[in-house]
């Protein structure tokens, strides 16, 4: 079985999210990358594949050169090889369309990205590649079994859960559950010297259209301090629920 | 040019989340000058959308679609699309629109942006102001292809009455094959999802122990809430993972969320920080989660809570 591995690369969960003076971009100053959480889960559930099934790895990622760092980190954790298309990622479309591009020529049986990226929160890159080549496609998957040339895969609903089969080829858009935060894997020196070793090719990007673009970025307003209420006073608390903010 | 809203029915009646999806949808009509055309797909009784402005309804029906299939239905709303000649499209931020949306992009090769917030700013270029980094930023974006995709977040605009009178018109389609089968599905069963909820309630490690949640689902019942936990919780198995929410879990935008014994990590603030008015409770004054609230009790969740919850009881008990 191949697999492929979609990786975003994004600032780290604790990160303060600053732009540029004229809003247009976002401020990298001092902010820390890493795989976005979501591709984490995938990337250690294909570890799993590889490790118990076989299965090779590759992972890709649309992006300059200061992503390969978050892709040396992905061969670390055990990839086999790691493409990285050499484009800015200017939406969702554009990102898709490369991927779409590069499996057309290199097929693979089970592409795993993320339900969404915690930076651009898209939602988008696995359903519109699905879309594109019109492939199986399901998302919000907390669990993936893999039985010769079919799987079978958990989805997380509005309150819920349902089982969901279906035959290879596929996209997921993965999350937690994949695999639980325990199973994530830090890499090891012997990883990280492997992955020196590992291919990682750069491909020149193709021509493509983007559909929306992003003009603008601001934070929200800064908020108003909390008003406190004592615990001997709770009858207020309801009061300023009922009477101030009307959501009783 | 039409406007073109897909809402969302569950066992034939319509969910919740569609009247500000109309609401939205009949605002955005008004701005662009055209018509609004509502759909459903095997809903019995759609009348209840012309309070929100809806005057076309268009209605599919098929025992095939009674299970969501997110190629299906991508292919059903295309198809409705294109015959109603629609540029641009309305649909929901639930789990099953947003994954839908998507393959529906591309099927119209349509430009799409989710976690909208407000109606478009510019009609020309369109322009929309969205959430991104995980609720820490907006973003003002520009979608350029002839057809639009509008992924409205939930709770974003409201629910705007405006009763209209609307002709209802069936439509019939042809299905593509399913090729994804449906084995089971697992319901939590009589209680409100947490997509479905006005108020969250929401534990965290400061309640110490899975028998201690009666604290959190007592209070729950009387304020006909959802139940959430911080991400140690689910991870601990206190609490079931579809209950976990911030950035790595369930997105919460709901009207009221009440957080008792969470820090109030970023990680956690960027999945619900979308949410109207927050209380905390906390015995700490120094937890960050007091930098994020509206209201805030400093005090120990097992002495508070159980007397808010009695206190509410009587207000429930005074204002039904
Ligand atoms: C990549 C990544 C992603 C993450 N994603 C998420 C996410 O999606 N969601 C999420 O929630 N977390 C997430 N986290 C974890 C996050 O950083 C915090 O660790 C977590 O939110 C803390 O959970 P908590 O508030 O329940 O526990 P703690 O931080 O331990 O806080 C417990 C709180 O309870 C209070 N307390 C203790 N006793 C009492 C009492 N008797 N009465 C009242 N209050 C009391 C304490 O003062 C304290 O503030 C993520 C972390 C990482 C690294
Ligand atoms: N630039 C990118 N390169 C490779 N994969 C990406 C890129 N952007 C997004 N993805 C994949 O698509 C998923 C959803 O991203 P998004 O649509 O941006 O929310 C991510 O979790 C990744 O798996």
């Amino acid at each position: 079985m191949k697999i492929l591995v979609c990786i975003s690369h994004v600032p780290d969960t604790t990160s303060k999210i600053n732009f540029s003076d004229d809003n247009k971009v976002f401020d990298n100053q001092g902010v820390q990358f890493v795989i976005n959480p979501n591709d984490e889960f995938g990337l250690t559930r294909a570890m799993w594949f590889k490790e118990k099934q076989n299965a090779t790895v590759d992972v890709i990622n649309v992006g300059k050169s200061n992503t390969e760092s978050t892709l040396r980190k992905a061969l670390a954790i055990g990839a086999d090889k790691a493409i990285r298309i050499d484009s800015d990622p200017i939406d969702g479309f554009f990102v898709a369309k490369q991927i779409v591009d590069y499996v057309s020529s290199n097929p693979y049986d089970l592409i795993i990205a993320g339900r969404e990226s915690i930076d651009y929160n898209g939602g988008m890159v696995p359903g519109l590649i699905a879309g594109m080549i019109k492939m199986n496609f399901v998302t919000n998957c907390t669990n993936l079994e893999i039985e010769n040339s079919s799987a079978t895969i958990e989805r997380e609903i509005d309150g819920g859960k349902e089982i969901l089969t279906c035959d290879l080829p596929l996209i997921i858009g993965g999350q937690k559950g994949l695999v639980e935060e325990s199973d994530l894997r830090i890499p090891n020196m012997r990883g990280i010297m492997q992955a020196r070793q590992k291919p990682l090719e750069v491909i020149a990007c193709t021509n493509s259209d983007s559909k929306t673009k992003s003009i603008r970025f601001y934070k929200p307003a800064p908020r108003e301090e909390v008003k406190l209420v004592s615990p001997d006073n709770l009858d207020q608390l309801i009061d300023m629920l009922h009477n101030e903010a009307k959501v009783l | 040019m039409s406007v073109l809203a897909y809402v969302e029915s569950s066992k034939g009646k319509i969910r919740k989340n569609a009247f500000e999806i109309v609401s939205y949808s009949s605002a955005l009509a008004k701005k662009l000058g055209s018509e609004l055309i509502v759909l459903t797909i095997n809903t019995e009784d759609s009348s209840e959308l012309n309070k929100f402005g809806a005057t076309k309804i268009i209605k599919v029906s098929s025992p095939d679609l009674d299970n969501f299939d997110a190629h299906l239905i991508s292919n059903v709303i295309s198809q409705v699309a294109k015959s109603t000649k629609s540029s641009h499209l309305v649909v929901s931020s639930s789990v099953n629109s947003r994954y839908m949306a998507p393959l529906l992009a591309v099927e119209l090769d349509a430009g799409y942006l989710s976690n909208v917030v407000e109606l478009p700013s510019e009609l020309n270029p369109f322009t929309i102001k969205r959430t991104s980094f995980t609720n820490k930023a907006f973003c003002d974006a520009t979608i350029d292809s002839d057809i639009k995709i509008i992924g409205l977040s939930s709770n974003a605009f409201g629910i705007i009455e405006n009763q209209t009178n609307s002709s209802e018109e069936e439509f019939s389609v042809t299905l593509l094959d399913k090729k994804i089968t449906l084995k089971s599905t697992e319901k939590v069963s009589g209680k409100i999802s947490i997509a479905d909820a006005d108020i969250v309630i929401s534990g965290g490690r400061g309640l110490k122990g899975p028998e201690n949640w009666h604290l959190i689902e007592d209070l729950a019942e009387t304020l006909g809430a959802a139940t959430a936990c911080s991400k140690p919780v689910s991870d601990m198995g206190w609490r079931p993972h579809s209950e976990h929410v911030g950035q790595t879990g369930k997105p919460v935008a709901t009207n009221l969320y009440i957080a008792i014994g969470v820090s109030g990590a970023i990680q956690h603030l960027a999945g619900i920080n979308a949410s109207k008015v927050k209380v905390v409770i906390n015995n700490d004054p120094e937890a960050p989660f007091f930098k994020a609230a509206d209201y805030g009790v400093v005090g120990d969740a097992f002495d508070v809570v159980p007397r808010l919850n009695e206190k509410l009881k009587a207000f429930k008990a005074q204002n039904s």
